[in-house]
């Protein structure tokens, strides 16, 4: 009469029982199985992406609380209520309203505002720092390139969300942004008007836009975004987490702790920390407070007004495009004053970020699967383009508060104006030069101690009146670290015609893939090898002093036997 | 050992290596020399430093507890009063109770993770991303046996008919949104304000009428048009406001180089549309002595005493301008409305 499965004893405790029940209903096993003691590495560098997702948990939990008390309508009200006394009798949306309402009547409310727009603060940096960290260690490659796709596309969804709540309050501040909005649509050309009216609802600001932002808030984008992070981290655990480099890690194992206990418990730790320092940062840190800005009215605009962080490049494109640039062809306007700095030069950046992976996969010609990161030093171009990418954000960034800038340190407005547009294109072409030559010295001060060992400080002097300092070899984990990595050289292709003369196609797409190739690899610091540390030894001691000649530190050129890969 | 490199390629032991040199060089590597040993911490050695661990991350949970508790006092006993400073109050209070009761918890779960679980990292294999061979063979016959029992490729009617159904389909719903979500469709109201002949101008908010005697030189004014109070009260007003609000500036007429429209100005006062011309913020910084106009969005500046003409920044357009002129009672008026759309630029704006 017994009715559990043929295979499994009859359990006895409650857990036991509870977990029979379920899995004889869903085969549940079959997944923990593969999950519970599933193996991940250990770094603080992996806990920037849990700082955005925690965040965002965080953000879903405040902004709960928010609806409750959130009404999102455009009907003009005279606010009744007493506090604070700035804005009574005044008149207002009724979205306006009860954003001061819950601040004010609602105990806990203001807090649960403040974190809540904390959160999306951090939420952003925490994305844009781990983003930065898959990118300078290249986690994006294969198999990870989708999931760094999935990764952008949640940078984006981020922005607009983040967007969409800032304005729902209406006050006057949000109301100028999305004015800004309105104004940056109307210049895409042809559609512009009408996808503004299709946004607005008619003429801007319309009745409509709060209670469309509101449902593209609460809906629309959390909806992406848990469907995507639910992707993110579903990719996550089936490519197995990235390790660093280091003894014993190789692409064909993972080195860590089990998922139960230590990672779970870390990873839950860790949620607790970020909520508390969120819950700290609402607790004691004012941020838009909107009573001081008042209700929105489209005469008003404050001087000095800051739009959230992850906005600001935008507004310094905005600022630093030069008007002249409107033009008008055959009787109709084309905006690229706007049209340049709003629409595509953030579409450039997004767009390095979207091909990056893909471009780096062809120039290195390498299909196989990585799981071992790269230190940044050791992919030299790469780095110098992540650095030169950050340049030109955080240049655009300070552009969006150049006015602050100015009555900060007493400049003017257009000498600084004139200096970020320089800098514009100056900074990251000087920003990756630099950050190249870095990486490249940072090589070869690699070799240098692969093969002649720290500097000890103890100096000896010989019989013949010569010194030398005494150097320590390295132990074999930190000299694998500083070894073990690969030096791509640049694409070899086909020639242009084959053994008869005749011309192959597809031979110019090669070429100028090639020369991308060059761009990256040309210059190239190869790892030391075993043979050429014992030539180094067998020069004798004197040699530690400096290093010995004809050994291939630097090699330019290409590799004359094509990789195989 | 080698095992635990990673790939070189093919190529076999000889890898040419240093072409400038023409000199072959051993593909040689260094062997990985394995996971470190495992060091026990003091927690695995010293019982009596386990304990204390253990007490330790006891009292972070104990505290977080009582944070809790105290965010519950804080709520009942820290009342706030209903000014800003009694909201502050609450919020500071219930904010800091309830990071302790949070610190509390995560701390002591990163501590335990750290001092008193296992400490031992494993080594798990990974396998290849991509699925077997054999597995994406039976894949493609799956999908192929599938075809063929749909007969997909034996009636080529059936596949033209069902793109024509689902590519239909959502006109359903598109044609209905579409028509509805643009309101009106009417994009020519860019064109027009309620200004108009004989429309009085007012200051903003109060709405009190403007005489031009009582404009002394230099002084500057934000401008609404006269309309009834009541309608101030409407959503329309406020779409209508935001298109048609006026920056009023009273200049020597001697420094009145140009008006941006002919004989718009009226005795060295002259009436510019307040939206910038780059992106439609209200420009509102005026600067006496130069006559500037500086929007405060990204810093366009606009010169008054030169017909608007865009001076700095990225707007290229200068203000347009409205004509005004006094009644006979000697308040200002519109002449007109603008005779160009306000604000930002726009594809048909000059159609
Ligand atoms: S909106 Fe005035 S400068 Fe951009």
């Amino acid at each position: 009469m017994s009715t559990t499965t043929p295979t499994a004893a009859e359990p006895t405790t409650p857990v036991g029982k509870a977990a029979d029940y379920l899995d004889q209903r869903t085969k549940v096993g079959v997944l923990t199985k593969q999950l519970v003691r599933k193996v991940f590495p250990d770094h603080w560098s992996f806990m920037l992406g849990e700082i955005a997702l925690f965040s965002f948990v965080v953000l879903l939990i405040s902004g709960v609380f928010l609806t409750m008390f959130f009404e999102p309508s455009m009907a003009l009200v005279h606010y009744e209520n007493e506090h604070p006394a700035s804005m009574q009798g005044q008149l207002m949306s009724v979205a306006f309203a009860s954003t001061l309402d819950m601040s004010f009547e609602v105990r806990g409310g203001l807090l649960m505002r403040q974190i809540h727009h904390w959160s999306a603060l951090v939420f952003m940096a925490g994305i844009v720092v781990h983003m930065m960290r898959v990118f300078f260690t290249g986690a994006f490659r294969k198999p990870r390139e989708l999931n760094w796709l999935v990764g952008t596309m949640l940078m984006i969804l981020g922005l607009l969300a983040g967007f969409s709540g800032y304005s729902l309050p209406d006050d006057v501040l949000s109301g100028n942004g999305l004015r800004i909005a309105d104004g940056v649509i109307k210049s895409i050309p042809i559609i512009g008007s009408y996808t503004s009216y299709f946004v607005f609802g008619g003429e801007f600001p319309g009745e409509h836009i709060i209670p469309r932002l509101f449902t593209v808030h609460i809906l629309l984008i959390p909806a992406l975004l848990l469907a995507l992070i639910g992707v993110h981290l579903f990719l996550m655990v089936l490519n197995k987490h990235t390790q660093y480099p280091g003894s014993g890690r190789t692409d064909k194992n993972v080195v860590g702790y089990p998922a139960v206990p230590v990672f779970a418990t870390k990873m839950a730790g860790n949620f607790f920390i970020i909520f508390g320092v969120l819950a700290l940062m609402g607790g004691t840190m004012a941020i838009n407070n909107v009573w001081n800005y008042g209700p929105y009215d489209p005469s008003p605009v404050g001087a000095g007004a800051q739009p959230d962080w992850y906005m600001l490049f935008l507004e310094g494109s905005l600022r630093l495009m030069p008007g002249q640039t409107e033009i008008v062809i055959a009787g109709y306007t084309l905006s690229l004053n706007v049209l340049v700095p709003a629409v595509i030069i953030p579409g450039l950046l997004f767009t390095f970020l979207f091909v990056y992976p893909f471009i780096e996969a062809k120039v290195t010609g390498d299909k196989r699967e990585h799981h071992v990161l790269d230190r940044p030093r050791n992919v030299p171009t790469r780095t110098g383009l992540g650095v030169a990418f950050l340049t030109a954000f955080i240049i655009l960034a300070l552009a969006g508060s150049n006015d602050l800038i100015a009555t900060h340190f007493d400049m003017s407005i257009n000498a600084i104006t004139w200096a970020f547009r320089i800098l514009f294109f100056v900074g990251p072409w000087f920003a990756f030069w630099i950050t190249k030559r870095i990486c490249l010295g940072l090589q070869r001060k690699d070799r240098e101690l692969v093969l002649h060992g720290h500097e000890t400080g103890r100096i000896v002097r010989f019989a013949n009146g010569e010194y030398i300092e005494v150097h320590r070899p390295l132990d074999e984990h930190e000299r694998w670290l500083r070894v073990n990595y690969e030096a791509h050289a640049p694409l070899e292709i086909e020639p242009a015609t084959d053994a008869r003369g005749v011309r192959r196609r597809g031979y110019k797409a090669d070429r100028r893939w090639q020369r991308l190739s060059r761009f990256f690899f040309e210059d190239r610091v190869e790892p030391v090898t075993p043979s050429e540390l014992e030539a180094a030894h067998s020069h004798g001691e004197h040699d530690e002093l400096e290093p010995s000649h004809g050994s291939p530190e630097l090699v330019s050129g290409s590799r004359s036997v094509e990789q195989e890969h | 050992m080698s095992a635990n490199q990673n790939p070189q390629g093919p190529s076999g032991d000889l890898t040419p290596h240093d072409s400038e040199h023409g000199a072959l060089v051993q593909a040689d590597r260094f062997p990985d020399p394995g996971v470190h040993e495992h060091k026990p911490r003091l927690t695995d050695t010293d019982p009596r430093s386990a304990k204390r661990n253990e007490r330790l991350i006891a009292l972070l949970f104990v505290i977080s507890a009582l944070g809790t508790i105290a965010s519950l006092w804080a709520y009942f006993a820290v009342r706030p009063d209903g000014t800003t400073e009694g909201v502050r109050l609450s919020t500071i209070a219930l904010g800091v109770t309830m990071a302790i009761s949070l610190f509390g918890i995560g701390i002591a779960a990163v501590q335990w993770a750290k001092t008193l679980m296992s400490n031992r990292e494993y080594t798990e294999e990974r396998h290849s991303s991509a699925s077997s061979a054999e597995v994406r063979e039976a894949v493609a016959v799956q999908f192929k046996e599938g075809a063929e029992d749909a007969g997909i490729a034996r009636r080529p009617v059936l596949l033209g008919s069902v793109g024509l159904a689902l590519a239909l389909f959502p006109l359903t719903i598109a044609v209905p949104l579409v028509s509805s979500v643009g309101g009106d469709w009417n994009v020519s109201k860019f064109r027009h304000t309620i200004w108009g002949k004989g429309v009085r101008l007012a200051y903003d908010p109060s709405g009190r009428l403007i005489r031009a005697a009582d404009l002394t030189i230099g002084s500057v004014a934000h401008v609404i048009p006269d309309v009834p109070a009541e309608e101030r009260e409407s959503h329309h007003w406020i779409t209508e406001k935001a298109k048609a609000v006026v920056l009023l500036v009273r200049l020597d007429p001697r420094d009145l180089k140009r008006d941006h429209r002919e004989g718009a100005s009226h005795d060295g006062i002259v009436a510019y549309s307040k939206i910038c011309t780059h992106v439609g913020c209200p420009v509102a910084l005026y600067e006496q002595q130069t006559h500037h106009l500086l929007c405060p969005c990204h810093q366009s500046t606009f010169d008054i005493a030169d017909g608007a003409k865009v001076v700095f920044g990225p707007a290229k357009r200068p203000l347009p301008q409205l004509p005004i002129t006094v009644d006979d009672e000697g308040y200002l008026v519109a002449e007109d409305d603008f005779n160009e759309p306000i604000g930002p630029s726009y594809w048909e704006r000059l159609k």
